[in-house]
């Protein structure tokens, strides 16, 4: 059964409406990503789930609840964690800080998490605690999916994990979320790097004006010639700009 | 040397933790509501019309009411954001802004309505300074003023630094919209931050009073210096807001000091000037803070 499902999702922000008839799902324990041009409707897509815009009409289904146009605050108490694309941790706030503000909805005790985050990416250990502003691109980042797992969440929505990375870096990226994936979360994830993101993919849809355009499993998407002349071939256009802002409408 | 400190340095720590409890409040309304609020001042006033009050009701010591009186100054500003602040949540931050005007106006209104405006004092009667090694006089409510001031500040340190609202309080000022996606529960952090900012202004209102007097324009006049002090401590940022306070206290003070000849520096009488110009400096040059803080 799908962890979350998008169902006919039409919506925007005001009066733009910018997702058209949008389906899509996720399963248990797979990653699926979201690619496209930009202003395709990407992030907007993933932000429909965490009751970010207003759904004019179709649902978000959540592990077989409703909960379209749930407000974030909400959402998150359900079991869906969301790391934006751009300020996603607390900079002046510490490593560990971070981590416990993850776990606000907890009334457990949420050490042994922190510690298993820790495991999972050991260099945050070192830094419990320097402020999380002060680390590198790809350690923010790591903090940020960090405390986006301290609820243990259904699913993790990862928006553009890798906008802003040096290569390097974004293998890194892509490595830390299969290592979440392993660990038995799945994932819903905007990319840019659409080639890289689609070979760790269980299975990719291809969003165009705010459109389902294609959509397959990971493979097959890198292999079809529609999708490699439109995305694949033209990268270093659409990697260029590392913003998705024509979503915001 | 001894004339330096007694008159210029020591009034001028006394000053500076004042303005330093009063900013604190500013720095995280703004850090956290995203406006200035120019309510702040009027706040403290009403505070130190509840100590007076308290302390012609029972005879105490002011700084004995002063807890009572915080509660009560607290009150007024949960009131005050359930009534005016919480339906413009969502609104543009114009409209805050110049509904704190308003409200900075309602009230003091209210206090010279109910209080009326003669001067009061909340410890009458003359001090006799202590003397140490026979040079250094300090007056006994300036040790007082000054161990009070530490020791909250000491608590606001244990609240933002140890607890877990008052981490949520940090995270809310770096990134309000983050704070949201995190599952935090804003609204309730917002409360704290009325709790904090009302609670410390009214104890920074009642230690001006006991240091000079009491009267209705007291909080108006403190506004400005709070403001200076949170922005040169950057807006959002507690610490930021507690270095910042001191150093104002402390430059106002100390530029009336015949530091050149034998005349005052700048005459004592545009000491509120020197807040002004470290604060348009601090915008045009360093609008961060020396904390870093958020720039609007």
């Amino acid at each position: 059964m799908a962890v979350l499902e998008l169902q006919s999702v039409t919506g925007g922000y005001g009066d733009t409406q910018i997702l058209h008839d949008v389906s899509m799902h996720v399963d248990a324990n797979e990653i699926v990503v979201i690619i496209g041009p930009n202003g395709a409707g990407k992030s907007t897509a993933m932000k429909s789930v965490f009751g970010l815009l207003r759904l004019t009409s179709g649902s978000v289904v959540l592990d077989g609840e409703t909960i379209t146009n749930m407000p974030p605050e909400q959402v998150v108490r359900h079991g869906v964690c969301y790391v934006p694309q751009t300020a996603n941790i607390f900079p002046t706030l510490s490593v560990e800080e971070n981590l416990e503000m993850g776990a606000f909805v907890r009334n457990d005790d949420y050490r042994p998490r922190i510690r298993e985050i820790y495991e999972m990416f050991p260099p945050l250990e070192e830094k419990r605690h320097q402020a999380a502003g002060t680390l590198s691109g790809g350690q923010r980042q790591m903090v940020a999916m960090g405390k986006a797992l301290m609820l243990e969440p259904k699913i993790l929505l990862l928006d553009e994990p890798t906008a802003g990375l040096s290569p390097k870096f974004r293998g890194e990226i892509f490595s830390i979320v299969k290592t979440i994936h392993a660990a038995g979360t799945p994932i819903l994830m905007v990319e840019q790097n659409a080639k890289q993101a689609l070979e760790i993919a269980d299975r990719g849809y291809v969003l165009v004006d705010g459109k389902n355009r294609f959509e397959g499993t990971g493979s097959d998407l890198l292999s079809d010639p529609d999708v490699g002349e439109m995305f694949l071939g033209g990268r270093k256009a659409s990697s260029s700009s590392s913003s998705d802002g024509g979503d915001h409408g | 040397m001894a004339e330096f400190l007694n008159f210029y340095f020591i009034p001028g720590l006394v000053l500076g933790s004042i303005y330093a409890l009063g900013a604190i409040g500013i720095s995280m309304t703004f850090g956290i509501l995203r406006f200035a609020n120019f309510a702040h001042g009027e706040i403290m006033t009403l505070g130190v019309y509840f100590a007076w009050s308290l302390v012609q009701l029972t005879g105490l010591h002011p700084l004995v009411v002063l807890p009572m009186a915080m509660v009560l100054t607290i009150l007024v500003a949960l009131l005050v954001d359930r009534g005016f602040y919480k339906p413009l949540r969502n609104a543009p931050v114009i409209m805050l802004v110049i509904a704190s005007f308003g409200l900075m106006l309602m009230i003091r209104s209210a206090v010279q309505f109910f209080w009326g405006v003669q001067l009061k004092t909340v410890l009458p009667g003359i001090q006799f300074p202590w003397w140490l090694f026979d040079t250094i006089r300090i007056l006994p409510k300036h040790v007082l003023i000054m161990g009070c001031a530490i020791v909250l500040m000491f608590g606001v340190h244990y609240l933002l630094a140890y607890t877990k609202i008052g981490k949520a309080m940090r995270a809310m000022s770096d990134s309000p919209e983050l704070a949201r996606l995190t599952g935090i529960d804003t609204e309730k952090v917002v409360m704290a931050t009325w709790i904090v900012g009302a609670g410390l202004a009214c104890a920074a209102g009642v230690f001006l009073a006991i240091d000079t007097q009491v009267e209705t324009m007291m909080g108006f006049k403190l506004l400005l210096p709070m403001f200076a002090a949170a922005i040169l401590g950057g807006i959002g940022r507690p610490y930021g807001a507690v270095a910042g306070g001191l150093i104002i206290g402390l430059a106002e003070e100390l530029s009336a000091y015949p530091w050149i000849t034998d005349a005052p520096l700048i005459n004592p009488g545009y000491k509120a000037g020197v807040a002004f110009v470290i604060m348009v400096g601090m915008l045009i040059w360093r609008p961060t803070g020396l904390f870093k803080g958020r720039v609007f």
